[in-house]
């Protein structure tokens, strides 16, 4: 009975703890959605969609902001993912037993971990210092560079979950290497590729140390990559760190749109994973 | 019937059928199999002959796989694995290196312990080399997968169904496609590696009937860990123990009256 007893209150102590913990972090979370939401009030209205970015003192919305971010992180997936499904399909299948595979795999854990700044410093250096301006091209290949390593990671642990036996029933056949990955591999392992470029792009839209010396920030309309760029993040900042009341209400209210996006495509990716599984 | 097979309460319809034919289909020689450091196979000789099934058995680990793997150099994937010795096929050794993987391949179909049908339909996977060999129109391809189907013994099945998931069939029907998949490229050989042991009885009864059926067209290799199933489908078979062929002969003769005492001690269960 004694043994019994002692189990069961384990048991209790267990579950108080993990359900504490849990809801430990989901009021966090809850709580950063209620006071966007809340601080934002004010300013998500139809011409936050509408309206530019405002001086002080007047309305206005975050239209250049919004564009001036989804051309930047669209332009980052375009050339940041192709390139990691590449480099991971390498590491996953022609590289495999390879040096080099070794190698590359170790620096991609590298990029994966530096600090988010660091790579804007190197694009300012690389890009912005050598063109002599900001500009859009320069922050969306800093969102390319971040990108970059989650895509490689995510693709190259999906291939490797695809059986062996499959490689082996398409090798089989007498099919080349590159038929077997695009026709047998990729389709098994297509939905946690997507699933990987979709929690990266969600990491990027809330990039902010990389853009600052990339793309910068531009209070106006401007539809051109080739020259500063109004961006979501760098508008928070900027305009949180202001002493205008509508400014603030801007800046909440962009941060909520951030927060719900990432939420949806956070959804997405669950959506996803689950037909993967079936 | 003599005691072995008495031993084993097993019946042998089919011995006094079927005289082996006499055309050599694999001719192996002087084979060698290393992985890194493990001597996998060890100066295996032996000769398969053509449209009959060849049946290998023996323990755990005896390289009965491995001799299946090296006949289409389907272990050359992986690194250390390394083959000596020579398998002539139609008179020419495929162990060369100058011997080109996608003839080879194309001549030696396999099919694996697990069924391993590809995330596509059902229609997709029987197509799936067709288009790679050869310049097909449509309705050449359907026919030829129809063709490919029915031999494997699914059309029936799946006619009404061929753009439905390959991967909503049932682990027989999957392993029958692969089979279906692996015909459709019509190849003079085919390897059956453990092909029934992921399946239920009755899907294992069919696709033993089918490989009764297909031996008329193609030169059967099985790999069983299943000695009921070897006397069952197989007209010659071969004991392997430790890398080392210890015995090959007409399936009627290993099972009523091996020569070697260890085939005699593997079939009455003494080891294995």
């Amino acid at each position: 009975m004694a043994v019994r007893a002692g189990r069961r209150v384990a048991d209790v102590v267990a579950f108080t703890f993990a359900t504490a913990a849990t809801l430990f972090g989901l009021v966090w979370l809850a709580w950063i959605l209620w006071t966007t939401l809340r601080q934002g009030a004010a300013a998500l209205t139809p011409s936050l969609f509408t309206q530019m970015t405002p001086p002080p003192g007047t309305s206005g919305g975050l239209l250049n902001a919004f564009y001036g971010s989804a051309a930047m992180i669209l332009l980052g997936v375009v050339i940041g993912a192709p390139i990691g499904v590449a480099a991971g399909t390498y590491l996953a299948e022609h590289g495999r037993y390879t040096r080099l595979a070794t190698i590359v795999s170790f620096m991609n854990d590298i990029l994966l971990s530096a600090p988010s700044i660091v790579i804007g410093l190197f694009i300012y250096q690389l890009v912005v210092r050598t063109a002599g301006h900001f500009s859009g091209y320069a922050g969306a290949l800093a969102l390319a560079m971040i990108l970059l390593p989650i895509v490689v990671r995510t693709t190259e642990e999906s291939l490797r979950l695809v059986p062996d036996q499959m490689r082996e029933a398409g090798f089989a056949l007498g099919l080349p290497r590159w038929r077997v990955t695009r026709q047998i591999l990729y389709k098994a392992a297509l939905s946690a590729i997507l699933t990987g470029v979709l929690l990266g792009v969600a990491r990027i839209a809330g990039e902010t140390a990389p853009l600052l010396f990339t793309a910068l920030n531009n209070q106006f309309w401007s539809s051109s990559l080739n020259a500063p760029l109004a961006n979501v993040p760098v508008v928070i900042f900027q305009y949180a760190m202001s002493p205008y009341d509508e400014w603030h209400a801007l800046a909440w209210a962009g941060a909520f749109v951030l927060m719900a996006f990432v939420l949806i495509l956070n959804i997405l990716v669950r959506l996803l994973a689950r037909k993967g599984n079936q | 019937m003599n005691d072995a097979a008495t031993a084993l309460r097993i019946s042998l319809p089919q011995l006094e059928a079927a005289p082996p034919s006499t055309r050599v289909s694999i001719d192996i020689r002087d084979l060698d199999f290393h992985y890194g450091k493990g001597h996998a196979l060890k100066n295996v000789s032996m000769a398969v002959p053509a449209n009959s099934v060849t049946a290998i058995i023996g323990p755990s680990g005896c390289g009965k796989s491995t001799l299946l793997r090296t006949i289409n150099r389907i272990y050359e994937i992986y690194p250390d694995q390394y083959a000596a010795g020579s398998i002539a096929i139609d008179g020419r050794n495929v162990l060369d290196r100058r011997y080109p993987l996608s003839d080879l391949r194309r001549l030696v179909g396999m099919v694996f312990q697990k069924p391993t049908p590809f995330p596509s339909s059902i229609r997709a996977n029987v197509a799936f080399a067709l288009s790679y060999y050869e310049r097909l129109s449509k309705s050449e391809i359907n026919d030829r997968i129809e063709d490919a189907l029915r031999q494997a013994a699914l059309w029936d099945e799946v006619k009404d169904k061929l753009s439905h998931s390959a991967l909503s069939l049932s682990g027989g029907q999957q392993q029958r496609l692969c089979i279906a998949r692996a015909i459709a490229v019509r190849p003079e050989i085919l390897l059956l590696d453990e092909a029934t042991s992921a399946l239920d009885p009755i899907s294992t009864a069919k696709i033993e009937e089918l490989i009764h059926e297909l031996r008329e067209h193609f030169t059967i290799v099985v790999v069983t860990h299943n000695m009921q199933q070897a006397a069952r489908v197989s007209q010659r078979t071969a004991f392997f123990h430790l890398g080392e062929l210890i015995e090959f002969g007409s399936t009627s003769d290993i099972f009523t009256n091996p020569r070697e005492q260890r085939t005699r001690d593997y079939i009455t269960g003494r080891y294995g």
